[in-house]
């Protein structure tokens, strides 16, 4: 396993990697990407919602609205994500 | 996506050095969880456009109820999608003769 260390080695020596290390590196890759997306989304979707006219910085009120609507998002996430699940399983209890 | 074919990438080396099959196995979770992670990333967004006007202190309830509603009919609509094509394809032939008419 030597010699392929050096992309996946975090400074641990030799960069000997083993299936679980390389594992946990991975799940680490994935939640970050996932927080990217979900950022990226609720950034475009409240700036719609709260943005009407860029002024020349972000006023007191748009910046309620920015974090009211980040936490509405969440909570949307999570009712979607809620109810996907939901209907996985009655679509399994089917088959 | 960009996630799977990380996956891919970063792993298919190692699995042609050595048969892992708990990386095997891994892929196959973590991409199934990929899958449902990214439609509930697009059906947030979607749902958002249909559901939500202004964004107040809480999530009421009418709200509540939408985005739920609105997920199901989403995949009620992919399956229909995906069932209306079959018969298509049943009844006319290939997908391309149907699509050409």
């Amino acid at each position: 396993m030597d010699g392929f260390g050096s992309d996946f080695s975090s400074g641990a020596g030799s960069g000997k990697m083993d299936t679980g290390t390389i594992i946990e590196q991975v799940k680490v890759q994935i939640a970050v990407a996932n927080a990217q997306e979900l950022l990226q989304r609720m950034t475009d979707k409240c700036f719609k919602k709260c943005i009407c006219k860029p002024g020349s910085t972000l006023d007191n009120s748009e910046q309620k609205c920015i974090a009211m609507c980040m936490d509405r998002y969440m909570d949307a996430w999570n009712t979607v994500s809620c109810a996907y699940n939901s209907r996985l399983k009655r679509e399994r209890a089917r088959i | 996506h960009s996630l799977f074919f990380k996956l891919r990438v970063y792993l298919k080396p190692w699995l042609f050095f050595t048969i892992h099959p708990q990386l095997q196995q891994f892929i196959e979770i973590e991409s199934q969880k990929q899958r449902f992670q990214q439609l509930v990333h697009q059906m947030t967004e979607v749902c958002w456009e249909k559901c939500m006007d202004k964004p107040g202190p809480k999530l009421d309830s009418r709200t509540e109820i939408c985005f739920v509603n609105c997920v199901e009919r989403f995949i009620d609509t992919s399956q229909f999608i995906l069932n209306r094509l079959e018969q298509t394809q049943r009844s006319r032939g290939t997908f391309s003769e149907s699509m050409s008419e």
